[in-house]
């Protein structure tokens, strides 16, 4: 099992080898990119912006449950809010959605290319396939997640106020003071830099296991799989060392 | 021209083809023929360099291609045109996407120069105003067609063609075989199909080898083969029991 572990780690950093290379041709690189910005970046919109109101809402009303005590101000639950946020929901739990949207979209994408032969027919022609596949997805969701991420912030905020102001848990006011309250800048920055981070290993992982499906429609469903499930788990790990490297 | 000299492919322990040597000439359609699972995709796809070989050399003209670098085998390539059996035409692109788009990859062309010639090719396999249409919109025919024109565009000296009748009717895989020999000869290119489709051995065959299980069998024109006594060959051409009566005047 861990030679099974080593090969795989060996293959997919050959991978890596083929697709970072310089284009063929930059404006058709650039037209994909712009593409995949489209399909990856954009299209995850409404679904980020959905978990990110409901996890802030839910965030604050649980914060709120649990600390009923006069002792605490209640600022403390928009400090809550906010830090949980910042820190982890809207870098790792929206990477993790992320690995579920676009990891199999991307693995059973390029995964149906390749049983179809589309992929062959590109080595023909003389493409370079893996670059000319990937390094578009790569690199827009590299670019684009990290805005995913800042609207994936407000977003969830908003959604903690709006639901503290329904319910009445904390007041308007109460809760932009905890949002203020010690707000260091700086995570901000550690939360893009794991967006960026976790957008690579998404999207070159979930295309490494659709570049090297073989078989048919079964094996491109269990390229998806483990696209998600690897990716998933990778963005945990690098999540832990990130997390270690850049507040510690 | 192409010329292979002892081939040899294995597959972890399952040797694929034994030693196969052969020349594809130019401006004739030469045919691989052989039973499903003999090796002939292999072969094809060996010589295209989608397989690395094991053993043997593989000649385009004077070229060694099996130890050319990685990027002086994607200059040649670039004379290489090939129609997959499922056509391989990419499934979010249209017919013009799809037949511009190694003129997009290899050429500085404009795009008027660009569209000019695609219609020129969808106009050669007659396939004219079908520029918009997607794959998904085409029957099997029209999509070898179009992966025809694809395979033409750049004017490519070396055409592949794996199993290009594969679930087509008859009287559709006659109209492809047609453009196949016709396109060959106006171009003298040369050109490689793999088939087991006993219409096209016998319509477009200029050239013909026999692969049975990994080896070359026999090797010869289409006249010879109604004259071989290769008991494999017999086997494999006239396995039908309508074929062995006309051939042999019994079942």
């Amino acid at each position: 099992m861990l030679i099974r572990l080593f090969h795989t780690i060996g293959e997919y950093i050959l991978f890596l080898g083929k697709v970072i290379t310089k284009p063929e041709k930059w404006w058709i690189f650039y037209r994909e990119t712009v593409k995949e910005i489209e399909k990856l970046g954009l299209n995850s919109i409404g679904i980020i912006a959905i978990i990110s109101a409901f996890m802030g809402a839910v965030i604050t009303i649980q914060t709120a449950y649990n600390t009923e005590n006069p002792l605490l101000p209640n600022y403390l639950i928009g400090v809550a809010a906010r830090d949980s946020i910042l820190l982890e929901f809207s870098s790792t739990i929206v990477a993790l959605i992320l690995a579920g949207k676009v990891g199999s979209n991307i693995a059973s994408e390029i995964g149906t290319m390749r049983v179809t032969e589309q992929i062959d027919a590109l080595e023909i022609m003389g493409v370079n396939s893996a670059s000319y596949l990937v390094l578009p997805k790569v690199v827009a969701a590299m670019v684009f997640n990290p805005f995913l991420c800042i609207m994936s912030i407000f977003v969830g905020i908003a959604g903690g106020w709006a639901v503290g102001s329904f319910t009445g848990v904390i007041t308007t006011q109460q809760y932009l003071e905890g949002i203020l309250y010690v707000f260091i800048p700086y995570y901000i920055t550690y939360a893009v830099i794991k967006t960026v981070v976790f957008a690579f290993i998404i999207t070159s992982i979930s295309s490494f296991y659709g570049y090297t499906v073989s078989g048919g429609s079964l094996e491109v469903g269990s390229s998806s799989t483990k696209a998600v499930v690897y990716s998933s788990v990778v963005v945990l790990l690098f999540n832990l060392i990130l997390t270690q490297l850049l507040l510690s | 021209m192409i010329r292979i000299e002892n081939i040899t492919k294995r597959f972890a322990e399952t040797t694929v083809l034994k030693g196969i040597s052969a020349v594809f000439e130019k401006g004739k359609t030469n045919l691989i023929i052989g039973q499903s699972g003999s090796g002939k995709t292999v072969l094809m796809k060996s010589i295209v360099g989608l397989h690395e070989v094991d053993e043997g050399e593989i000649y385009y003209n004077d070229t060694l291609f099996n130890k050319l670098s990685f990027n002086e085998k994607k200059l040649l390539r670039r004379e290489v045109g090939m129609l997959f059996q499922g056509s391989a035409l990419f499934d979010s692109a249209t017919v013009q996407e799809n037949v511009m788009y190694p003129l997009d990859m290899f050429t500085n062309k404009s795009f008027d120069e660009k569209l000019e010639r695609v219609n020129f090719c969808l106009h050669r396999v007659n396939m004219d105003d079908s520029n918009s249409l997607f794959p998904s919109e085409l029957s099997g025919g029209m999509k070898k067609r179009v992966a025809i024109a694809r395979a033409i565009a750049l004017n490519p000296r070396y055409l592949f063609c794996d199993e290009p009748n594969s679930g087509l009717d008859p009287k559709t895989s006659i109209v492809i075989d047609e453009l196949i020999k016709e396109i060959t000869e106006e171009y003298d290119i040369t050109t490689i199909v793999n088939t087991h489709d006993m219409n096209s051995v016998m319509g477009i065959g200029d050239k013909i080898i026999f692969i049975y299980k990994g080896q070359k069998w026999w090797e010869g024109t289409k006249e010879d083969i109604l004259q071989s006594d290769n008991k494999e060959l017999n086997d494999f051409v006239f396995a039908s029991k309508l074929a062995k009566r006309i051939r042999f005047g019994t079942e």
